[in-house]
């Protein structure tokens, strides 16, 4: 089959011409390629692994993706193209973990305050995800409490107290290079002492292979615990939508250090896929919440599993 | 999940043995694994396709000698291809002006504040430069703000108009501020913005226009993924930028976005970010992002921290046995005490060939060498300096001398092997790749 048979193709196009190009979706040269046949021949496959490998799924995860789809198909001998466009998203919405709630459900199960930790790589939206969500909270007739604990670098408290301003929630903050626990600690106490509804930590950005940065998050952790012992109620992992397959190690390691249990993928109102979360999502069983589309407090919309994959596709 | 390129090729390899020369037939199954190491690092889908179909060519016909081992050769052809895609010699940054401006550019997040304030520090201090920055975000919320604590750091003034939210206006303004002030070098922060953003790439084409800058460098993530080609297209055609600071570096990120922006614009890299702190700066050496795009490990990098931020006398003296291939289990136990001074010990294990792989999955705490180390110190001062005194039973003493198993001291000589013949092949070629015979 051709999967990785690049040497039985001439190159197709050159480089150039072929970024220049609009993308054509994926459906419609698949379309195009099934049509008049009764089977689904190694050019769709072909057509469906560029397109996965584009949209940053990585290797592995198109490798298994196709395999399924080769076995399916091999299964049901005819079929038509309307029957595999439809197997070909269901089988990547099966590898997307399932995510029935949003966290404003949930803030209503638990008790109050209902704490939420970000955490993240250096600049892929932390902060502005945080402000997106104190705004949605907002909107729902929540209280919430914005906790600066990015201490570290240049102006975060600020970039953060901006977003309190224009969401209108209160921040709590110390000086720039203070304990960030202890900011975690304050905000929890504060807000469980005003009974607020939910917390929302803002914490620096951390390459994933620094150990003691990566220590911590447990530490912050911890200290959270002293007021509210079930905190951190969610710990949110937020991805950019560009990056390439470092996603995964970013996931595995954060996952190692602290208990993620949602996914943020932002900047996807970008020309970027984010396919990389697939592989992650079905590998650490994590759900992806949200994905950010923008720079203001509206852009932050939930997590559709169809809507994404027709993109992915499309 | 990511596999070093040489161990595969080494496997893909055993079936080549024996053959005279390479032909597409031998030739296959490497190339898919070449491709496969190039995707997974994130090169653009099509630029590896290219590139394997380049390396083909190359390969196709040449003998396979006795002398060398095909996965060997295969590995310097693709090193040596993916060196020159990365672009030869360094080129240096223009500051010739006065003032010299400097625009960045860049999507969201790329690091554009943090390296204008890392280059304004450099070009200060090693150049003599009298820079000024100017905060041209003003979108981003406390993005002046953050440049101006940057600029306290560094001692270099910023210039900002709270109240103007007109970057170009700002722009002109200070380059007229740095002229009256005797500022030689202006560096303009700019803000983030995607590629498909007209208005905001209008806005930035317009600043150009109107500043007409020396230097206009495009900042990216070294984490990019597939769409690195489509940004920097994009910004390229829309600014006709003079080159590209790659950021983030002290990841784990095998960095194939620079192999794809290199392949669409023609444009030098002309730095990297190491780090969030200001002093976190380094130039570009295509060398070793080309092997660290195929995850084989940087020991140049390794080997220059080393020198610079510890014994030099140890390294110098450490360079002499790699050249008299003396490096024993001495220098290596001696190696390891190095590396655990330095700290971020993943980061350097990492670059070490061979252990990249293996210390993925270990959670590297201070005792992470604890093993290696309890085996070297149960060898004898004679094993030490003679590694190929190593056979079975004292292999067997040294496992249950040091508490371990007998797998893993021959791990430990199978990686202490690859690391000795790395370290030959770099230092014999300075750092240039090794030439055939
Ligand atoms: N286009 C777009 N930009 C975004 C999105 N989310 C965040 N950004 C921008 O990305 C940049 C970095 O965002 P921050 O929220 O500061 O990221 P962070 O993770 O808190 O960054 P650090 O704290 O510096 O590690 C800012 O310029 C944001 O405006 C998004 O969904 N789309
Ligand atoms: N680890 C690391 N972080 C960096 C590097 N360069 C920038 N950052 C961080 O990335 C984030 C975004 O950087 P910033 O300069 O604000 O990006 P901008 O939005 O492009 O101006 C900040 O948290 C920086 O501290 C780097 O080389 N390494
Ligand atoms: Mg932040
Ligand atoms: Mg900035």
């Amino acid at each position: 089959m051709g999967l990785f048979s690049f040497f039985s193709k001439d190159k197709k196009e050159t480089l150039d011409k072929g970024l220049a190009k609009t993308k054509e979706s994926v459906f419609s040269k698949i379309t195009r390629a099934v049509v008049g046949k009764s089977k689904v021949d190694d050019e769709v496959l072909d057509n469906l692994e560029e397109a996965l490998l584009a949209s940053d799924v990585g290797v592995e995860t198109t490798l298994r993706i196709i395999e399924r789809i080769e076995k399916r198909v091999a299964d049901d001998k005819y079929m038509n193209t309307d029957e595999l466009n439809g197997i070909l998203k269901q089988e990547i919405i099966d590898l997307l973990a399932e995510n029935n709630t949003d966290f404003l459900q949930d803030t209503n199960e638990e008790g109050k305050p209902y704490v939420i930790m970000v955490v993240g790589v250096n600049g892929v939206g932390k902060t502005t995800t945080i402000g997106k969500l104190a705004y949605q909270f907002k909107q729902a007739g929540k209280s919430v409490y914005l906790g600066a604990a990015d201490t570290f670098r240049a102006a975060a408290v600020e970039q953060l107290c901006i977003w309190g301003e224009r969401v209108n929630v209160p921040v709590i903050k110390q000086k720039m290079g203070a304990d960030p626990a202890s900011v975690a600690f304050d905000t929890i106490s504060s807000a469980k002492a005003n009974n607020a509804d939910v917390v929302i930590i803002d914490t620096a950005g951390r390459l994933h292979n620094k150990v003691n940065l990566m220590h911590e998050l447990s530490k912050i952790k911890n200290v959270m615990q002293k007021v509210i012992p079930t905190a951190p109620h969610e710990v949110l992992l937020v991805l950019d939508g560009s990056t390439g397959q470092n996603a995964f190690e970013q996931a595995k390691q954060f996952t190692k250090a602290t208990q993620i249990t949602a996914l943020a993928i932002t900047k996807l109102d970008g020309t970027a896929k984010g396919g990389v979360v697939i592989g992650i999502s079905d590998q650490f069983k994590i759900p992806v919440k949200y994905i950010g589309l923008g720079e203001k407090m509206e852009d932050l919309q939930l997590f559709d599993k169809t809507a994404f994959v027709q993109s992915l596709l499309g | 999940m990511f596999e070093n390129l040489s161990e595969r090729l080494e496997r893909s390899f055993k079936i080549l043995k024996g053959q005279g020369k390479i032909t597409e037939i031998n030739v296959a199954e490497t190339l898919k694994d070449v491709r496969k190491a190039l995707l997974d690092a994130d090169v653009n889908y099509k630029i590896a396709k290219t590139f394997t179909d380049t390396v083909k060519e190359k390969a196709l016909g040449m003998n396979v000698l006795t002398a060398i081992k095909p996965n060997e050769l295969m590995v310097k052809i693709v090193r040596d291809e993916l060196a020159l895609l990365m672009g030869g010699t360094s080129v240096d940054i223009n500051t010739k002006g006065s003032p010299a401006v400097i625009l960045m550019s860049g999507l969201q997040g790329s690091g554009k504040t943090t390296f204008s304030g890392k280059l304004a520090k450099m070009l200060k201090s090693k150049k003599g430069k009298n820079p000024l920055l100017a905060a041209c975000d003003v979108y981003r919320p406390a993005a002046i703000e953050q440049l101006k604590v940057l600029g306290e750091q560094i001692g270099v003034p910023v210039y900002s108009e709270i109240e103007n939210k007109n970057p170009i206006q700002i722009a002109q303004n200070a380059i007229a501020f740095a002229k009256k002030n005797g500022h030689d070098l202006l560096i303009i922060d700019t803000a983030g913005r995607l590629a498909i953003d007209e208005q905001m790439m209008n806005e930035i084409a317009a600043i150009k226009q109107a500043i007409q800058p020396q230097e206009i460098l495009f900042v990216v993530d070294s984490m990019t993924g597939q769409d690195a080609v489509n940004t920097a297209k994009e910004f390229n055609d829309r600014l006709d930028f003079t080159g590209v600071v790659l950021t983030k570096l002290d990841g784990d990120t095998r960095g194939g976005a620079a192999l794809s922006i290199r392949s669409v614009v023609d444009k030098p890299i002309k730095f990297v970010g190491t780090g969030e702190k200001m002093e976190a700066i380094d130039q570009f050496h295509p060398e070793r992002m080309a092997d660290r795009i195929l995850g084989m490990g940087d020991i140049v990098s390794l080997v220059e921290k080393a020198q610079e931020q510890y014994d030099e006398e140890e390294a110098r003296r450490v360079a002499k046995k790699i050249a008299k291939n003396q490096f024993d289990f001495n220098d290596f136990m001696g190696q390891i005490q190095q590396i655990k001074k330095m700290g971020n010990l993943k980061d350097l294990a990492a670059m070490i060939p061979g252990m990249g792989k293996a210390m993925k999955d270990v959670d590297i705490k201070d005792d992470a060498f604890k093993g290696i180390e309890a085996m070297i110190q149960s060898m004898t001062p004679a094993e030490r300096e003679n590694p190929q005194l190593l056979n079975g039973t004292r292999k067997m003493r040294i496992a249950n001398g040091s508490g371990t198993s007998i797998q893993e001291v021959n791990k430990l000589i199978k990686q202490f092997d690859g690391i000795r013949k790395m370290m030959r092949m770099v230092q014999r070629n300075g750092n240039k790749f090794p030439k055939l015979k």
